[in-house]
């Protein structure tokens, strides 16, 4: 099996070279995406039936390739086949959303050749097996997605955000390879001696926030999320859902695996650690993601908000296993696998939709679609049912994620340690205060551009997506809804991988009756979304029924209602930033520093009258803009060093040398 | 080893600071090269008599490279590209002759410290080399910091050279001496080579260095 998986992560390096040759081509990026769904399908179907087997064997191999007395160390077990689902069936949607997609890329050359690389990269990610090979990986991950980052290199916005990711992607491997150098300090770089070794306190306290400094600053936890929105939009819209969707996913995959495998038993402290970086993370992220009018850019903040779900869920996760309470780690540990993959699912879909939106419109601007509901139905279908699974909303996949996060959360009393007794509610509080404002958002992205007037004659004039676009999103709209149907499977499938790294499994979920699922026990809580899903679908249909047969029984097509202006300007409509006015006036006065500004012209002056909103980022103004200060200050100050005569730098040569020759002879 | 051989290699490192020494206060190229043929050839006899104490008689292959090559060939070909280039004018020297010489003093006196301080349990004779070999290297430096002219830093670079093969071949069963001397050999002739080349190249003022500074995107 670990055969199969290597060999197609080898075809997928192979195709890298042939993409060159293909971009040339008219059909070119057909069969690339063709074949890297095939490839991504077949990875994907394997890492599923070695998660789904019942002996749950770990397989190890090594490759001579990589550093010399090292090699390449490979493993599959249960933690890396969950993540390898995820990216490759992120990566097979991709794939196939790409085939219709492709049109619309003016520069194939660019993206053809580094696609396949990452896909490539973020599975030996996954399967490595040895700090080189991981680093090696994880480098090559973040490169191939910083070209793809680039790849409409024409517009100076995209340049800016191709700068700040790779600066901050250095930053973060340069954490995790500190990290890796500590670890490695007593037992070598292979994982299995990392594991049978025994650090000390000290130094796995400084591994823990350095993997959380490297793994954050790539999933996107705040303050470390400054490049994510930059970026994540700026790539073609198939390769953004990549990269939020499942480029984030390797990066919780790199903190999973260094902080629940690699490591001894955790610390109370981690924990808190983890929380008070995960709640802040999910309310600030979706806070931002209400500002925003750029449909990519609310997605971007929205994955922000989702990575602080998830990885409140691992300080839960932390914090219950470091106090001794095994079986609701496994239920938090589970709960943030469970949003690993969920989000991916509604992410991708989501990014998807934009990506439609975009081809079709060339807008990405909400304030200037709308009504896109009458052009594009399906993928307004689509697009909706992503919209209300990210929302938590049953009988969505989102909810049965968030909800045993809330129950694990609601178990937090039982602690012993008096700290996180009272951290974790907090941190509940901000997750619930999440959830309520993606929910508000999504609204927001979901009626500003597809419901109403059209705002823009590109909104007008735009036509229903190709049919391996819509085939995708469908596909993953599909998965969403049984995933939040039938969750028990899912819960049952990951038990191995919350055995392996927590010690303990949630109870058996299959053969409950009617599909219900059950955190802890029957007698204290559970969930059944098939039934929400029969409810929800028979009050639907009677409803709307009932009016159709009770009120008219026809088709109408009336003016929309103009809240009694007859005006017929689409300009009048709620606007985006007009739906977020009220959470801005009572939340970004003090996170963004939010001011509005009327200017009314004076009383003879023609001028329209104006108001303007100013928001600031505090973190960027706190915690980059110094950094950056400093960093050019003292390269202004160095750069003397650039136009010196060949004589002085002999001569700092010399000086050098002398000095030194005098350290050795003093 | 009898003491007289010992003296014999004694001399000659000395003579190739002393050397050295000479090169700091040439302020006429002409002159400079002619010392580094005298160095040059220095280095040739001191490197035969090592071969003849060692018994080892490929380092006779590297005595007569430095014969050839660094005392002959080099000095000669110089002296033509200076007569080309008109250049056969005085030395500006940066630092007083004075100056140079107290430095020079220091710096023989530095790798003394350095030498014997590091390698007490070390070979008199190969101790004593390395120091004599460690103060070539450092004057060679010297010289090539004080001058402006590319001709004599490529004069002081070579010499600093010598230094490097007088070490080599003073460390008794070295491997690799030979194939050192004449890998540096062919660095020479190629620095030799470019230096001339990029004269010529900047007479035709062909290669404009504003663009490059342009480029560099920033001007001073």
């Amino acid at each position: 099996m670990i055969a199969v998986a290597l060999w197609s992560v080898a075809v997928l390096l192979a195709l890298t070279p042939a993409a060159i040759a293909l971009s040339m081509r008219p059909r070119g990026s057909v069969v690339l995406y063709g074949a890297c769904l095939v490839i991504t399908a077949t990875l994907c179907a394997t890492a599923l039936l070695h998660l789904l087997d019942p002996a749950h064997p770990v397989l190890s191999a090594t490759l001579p390739i990589g550093l010399p007395w090292l090699g390449a160390h490979v493993r599959l077990d249960a933690l890396s086949a969950f993540f390898l689902v995820v990216v490759n069936l992120g990566g097979a949607a991709a794939s196939l959303f790409a085939l219709g997609y492709s049109k619309h890329e003016d520069s194939p050359g660019r993206v053809l050749p580094f696609y396949p690389a990452y896909l490539a990269a973020m599975n030996v990610v996954v399967l490595a097996n040895d700090a080189f090979s991981f680093l090696v990986a994880w480098e090559f991950m973040s490169l191939t997605s910083w070209a793809l980052v680039v790849s409409h290199h024409r517009e100076a916005e995209n340049v800016r955000a191709g700068y700040v990711y790779l600066l901050m992607a250095s930053f973060g491997t340069l954490a995790l390879l500190l990290a890796f150098g500590l670890l490695a300090s007593g037992a070598g770089y292979d994982f299995d001696a990392i594991r049978a070794s025994h650090p000390s306190a000290a130094l796995t306290g400084m591994v823990v926030i350095l993997v959380l400094l490297g793994a954050g600053s790539k999933a996107g936890l705040v303050p470390l999320h400054a490049w994510l929105p930059l970026a994540h939009p700026a790539a073609p819209s198939h390769v953004s859902g990549l990269m939020s969707g499942v480029m984030t996913k390797v990066a919780v995959y790199g903190f999973v695996r260094i902080v629940f495998d690699l490591l001894p038993e955790p610390v109370w402290w981690w924990s808190m650690v983890v929380l008070l970086v995960g709640g802040p993370t999910a309310t600030l992220g979706v806070l931002y993601a209400l500002m925003q009018r750029d449909i990519k850019r609310v997605l971007a903040y929205s994955t922000i908000e989702n990575i602080g779900i998830i990885f409140t869920g691992l300080g839960l996760a932390l914090a219950f296993k470091a106090q001794g309470l095994d079986w609701v780690a496994a239920l938090a540990f589970t709960a943030a696998m469970l949003h690993v993959f969920n989000h991916a699912l509604f992410k991708s879909l989501l990014f998807f939709g934009a990506g439609a939106v975009l081809g079709a419109t060339g807008e990405r601007d909400m304030e200037k679609l709308g009504g896109l509901i009458h052009r594009m139905p399906k993928t307004a279908f689509a697009v909706l049912i992503g919209c209300v699974a990210i929302s938590a909303l049953p009988p969505f996949n989102g909810f049965v994620s968030e909800w045993l996060t809330f129950q694990a959360i609601l178990l937090s009393p039982q602690l012993p340690s008096w700290g996180l007794k009272l951290a974790i509610p907090a941190v509940g509080g901000l997750l619930a205060l999440a959830a309520a404002f993606a929910a508000a958002c999504f609204v927001k992205l979901y009626g500003i551009s597809f419901l109403g007037r059209p705002r823009s004659d590109v909104a007008a004039s735009a036509h229903e997506t190709d049919r391996f676009s819509l085939t995708a999103m469908l596909l993953l709209a599909a998965l969403c809804l049984i995933a939040g149907i039938l969750p028990g499977l899912l819960i049952d499938a990951l038990a191995p991988v919350s055995k392996a790294m927590v010690g303990n499994v949630m109870p058996h979920q299959v053969g409950l009756q009617w599909l219900t699922i059950v955190p802890i026990a029957e007698s204290r809580s559970s969930y059944n979304g098939l039934l929400v899903f029969v409810f929800a679908a028979l009050c639907g249909t009677a409803a709307a029924s009932a009016i159709h047969r009770l009120a008219s029984d026809r088709l109408r097509r009336a003016p929309a209602w103009d809240c009694g202006y007859p005006d017929p300007n689409p300009a009048i409509q709620y606007s985006a930033s007009s739906f977020s006015q009220p959470i801005r006036r009572v939340f970004g006065s003090v996170i963004f520093a939010a001011r509005e500004i009327g200017e009314m012209p004076p009383p003879s002056s023609p001028r329209p009258a104006r108001l303007r909103v100013e928001l600031r980022d505090l973190i960027w103004d706190a915690l980059y803009a110094p950094i950056a200060k400093a960093v050019s200050f003292a390269t202004d100050r160095i750069n003397i060093l650039q136009f010196l005569t060949i004589r002085r730098y002999l001569t700092l040569v010399f000086v050098a040398l002398i000095v030194l020759l005098l350290v050795v002879a003093l | 080893m009898s003491s007289l051989q010992f003296d014999i290699a004694h001399l000659l490192a000395g003579s190739l600071v002393l050397a050295s020494f000479m090169m700091l206060y040439q302020d006429r190229l002409y002159a400079l090269l002619n010392v580094y043929a005298l160095h040059a050839g220095v280095l040739a006899l001191s490197v035969a008599w090592q071969a003849y104490v060692q018994q080892a008689p490929h380092l006779y292959l590297t005595a007569l490279i430095a014969l050839v090559f660094k005392a002959i060939i080099i000095p000669v070909a110089l002296h033509r590209i200076i007569k080309r280039l008109g250049i056969h004018r005085e030395i500006e020297n940066v630092i007083g002759i004075g100056l140079t010489m107290m430095a020079g003093i220091g710096l023989v006196a530095l790798s003394m410290v350095v030498m014997l301080r590091v390698t007490p349990g070390a070979d008199a004779l190969a101790r004593e080399d390395l120091a004599f070999a460690l103060s070539v290297v450092l004057l060679g430096l010297l010289v090539m910091v004080t001058r402006r002219n590319a001709v004599s830093q490529v004069v002081g670079f070579m010499s600093l050279e010598n230094g490097l093969v007088l070490a080599a071949t003073g460390a008794k069963g070295m491997p690799l001496v030979v194939e050192i001397s004449v890998a540096f050999s062919v660095l020479i002739a190629f620095i030799v080579i470019g230096i001339f080349l990029f004269r010529i190249r900047e007479r035709f003022d062909s290669v404009d260095v504003q663009a490059l500074d342009r480029f560099r995107g920033e001007r001073r």
